[in-house]
């Protein structure tokens, strides 16, 4: 299986060089994973290590199609606590 | 040289009983420094609180990625370490950022400084910033490199810095404790893992510390820029301003935290608020103590250009530089000139009598209660700028023996012409806000409107020191206070307050 990247990716270059499989490659309108390439990083680390150093969550998706890093999971933020305040900003 | 015009030269130095130099006025905050330190940082605008008046700095943004998150940095904009939030700049690849710099510097010769500071982490992208620094290195040997990081990659970098002759770098420090650390950096990318928590902070303060101390070894310059957060890491920047102090650091810059929800960062969403004004002068009261602190830092942004606070960055789009012809060997022949004419300038200002305390050695009582002004400049170190085109105010805090510079404070523009002129009662009304606590504006000119929205907050706008040096002005002012007997008492505001 392989994992991929969605749209909310902010080319950040962080992923590339990291990937034991050379799977991943800049392409517009953002990065991309080969999916002939990539091994889910097994055999060469306990963790996939795009999905490890990502700072966007929700911009890589499991073999299932599932976030690896669901809203909240990275920045702390809880998500509730994200909804009210982009609701309050859109009332301004 | 022009003849200098000295005020009551035969009372001067000796008379104020200090010598600028040890007394740690603005001009010579440099000054308990050894020599060659004082020499590297002679003219670099971000080190030099003299220099950033006359020199100027660049930023490339060609580091996107990094290797930790803080939570006053949402991912999705330019890393607010160095630079402020929200605002996306052009990252460049290597060749890009070395024809914009030569580009930049030899249309701006004041531009001696080239520092890469994101928008992530310099060491998180080494191949990309190395190749940066060597290319420059070979082909503008007159610029000044630095970089600025968080110190976790740092350890593995430092034999690669130094061969790069690269003799400044920033550090961001928050916190020696893994527990306040916990309460900043939510994770790290480490040894191949995300670690997060108490942990991963643990690890980078570990690597933070090491690359202190390996940089200070090689002999090369550190400073350290620490983020206020109230709450959080207020107290603690004491005990990590006297720890990176005595690890050899020359110079501990706190700024404080900008948070707002539509930043989108863990503290802007959770309602950490930022310091006031006064919490963050009166940390880096507490910490000068220990160190030379520097307070004109103004959190540029990365990829600004110019002098600093000013931003010519539209100047310079990719694009444009595309056009340009550079022939560098004859801007380096110019460049040169022009810094040497502004050496002389400021070691004539150097070696001259300092006038500010000239004219306060001449008030007469010596109570007099200190006063905070603050000046609209563009910088040279002259009162040069029209109230309405201000977008930060330099406060200066006069008192009978000294006139030191004290902080920064941004505000928005006012007179930005235009549509935007409807929001003016209220941006105007922010801007008065800003300068609470100052008693004197001092600028090259005002309109009729913010004059008398001014004075009825209590703060005297004042023209009439239009392109005079600002600590002379300062002192001048201060002196006609006094003379007129406004001393001698409590400011206005202060005693309707306690009345
Ligand atoms: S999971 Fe591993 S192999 Fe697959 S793209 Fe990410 S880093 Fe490369
Ligand atoms: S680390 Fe995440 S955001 Fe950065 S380029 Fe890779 S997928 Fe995109």
């Amino acid at each position: 299986m392989a994992l991929n990247i969605i749209e909310t990716c902010v080319n950040c270059w962080a992923c590339e060089p990291l990937c034991p499989s050379q799977a991943i490659y800049e392409a517009k309108p953002h990065f991309m994973i080969d999916n002939k390439k990539c091994t889910e990083c097994e055999g060469d680390y306990a963790d996939t290590q795009c999905a490890s150093i990502c700072p966007i969550e929700g911009a890589i998706l499991n073999g299932f199609g599932e976030a690896i890093n669901p809203p909240g999971s990275l920045t702390g933020i809880p998500p509730h606590k994200m909804m009210e305040a982009m609701a309050e900003i859109q009332a301004r | 040289m022009i003849e200098l015009n000295v005020l009551g030269q035969s009372e001067s130095n000796e008379a104020s009983g200090c010598a600028s130099g040890s007394c740690g006025s603005t001009g010579d905050q440099l000054s308990h420094l050894p020599e060659e330190i004082r020499k590297k940082v002679f003219n670099h605008p971000c080190y030099s609180e003299e220099a950033h008046h006359h020199f100027a700095r660049m930023h490339v943004a060609v580091a996107p990625a990094c290797n930790i998150q803080c939570h006053y940095c949402n991912r999705k904009y330019d890393c607010s370490n160095e630079s402020r939030p929200g605002v996306v700049s052009e990252v460049l690849d290597p060749d890009q950022a070395v024809k914009k710099v030569m580009a930049v510097a030899a249309e701006i010769p004041q531009m001696t400084v080239l520092g890469i500071a994101g928008p992530g982490d310099p060491l998180a992208n080494p191949e990309r910033t190395f190749s940066t620094f060597r290319q420059l290195s070979e082909k503008a040997p007159d610029i000044k490199l630095c970089v600025s990081s968080n110190g976790l990659a740092l350890p593995e970098h430092v034999e690669e810095l130094c061969k790069h002759n690269i003799d400044h770098v920033t550090l961001t420090i928050n916190c020696v404790d893994p527990e306040v650390g916990a309460r900043i950096y939510p994770w790290v990318f480490w040894n191949n893992r995300r670690v997060k928590g108490r942990k991963g902070a643990k690890i980078l303060i570990e690597q933070q510390q090491k690359g202190l101390e390996m940089l200070v070894e090689r002999g090369v310059l550190v400073k350290v820029n620490s983020v206020l957060i109230p709450g959080v890491n207020d107290e603690h920047l004491k005990e990590v301003s006297k720890i990176v102090k005595d690890k050899g650091a020359f110079l501990h810059n706190v700024m404080p935290l900008i948070a707002e929800a539509e930043h989108g960062t863990f503290y802007g969403i959770m309602g950490q608020r930022g310091p006031t004004n006064e919490e963050l002068v009166d940390l880096q009261d507490a910490c000068a103590g220990d160190m030379n602190m520097m307070r004109h830092c103004r959190q540029c942004r990365a990829d600004a250009v110019g002098l600093l606070g000013e931003d010519r960055g539209d100047e310079f789009t990719m694009d444009k530089i595309e056009m340009m012809d550079i022939d560098y060997d004859a801007a380096m022949v110019k460049r040169r000139a022009i810094h040497e004419a502004i050496e002389a300038e400021l070691e004539v200002k150097h070696n001259k009598p300092n006038e500010a305390l000239v004219t306060l050695s001449a008030i007469r009582k010596k109570e007099t209660r200190p006063v905070l002004m603050a000046i609209a400049t563009s910088g040279g170190g002259v009162i040069n700028q029209h109230f309405g085109h201000a977008t930060e105010f330099l406060i200066y805090e006069a008192s009978a023996t000294d006139v030191r510079f004290v902080s920064h404070r941004k505000v928005e523009l006012y007179c930005s012409g235009g549509d935007t002129c409807g929001d003016a009662e209220t941006t105007l009304e922010k801007i008065i806000r800003t300068l609470s606590g100052c008693e004197v504006v001092l600028c090259a000119k005002i309109g009729y409107e913010p004059w008398g929205m001014l004075e009825e907050a209590g703060i005297q706008p004042n023209g009439e020191h239009a392109m005079e040096f600002i600590e002379e002005a300062v002192a001048a002012v201060y002196l006609d206070m006094a003379n007129n007997g406004q001393l001698e008492d409590k400011p206005v505001a202060a005693q309707q307050l306690t009345a």
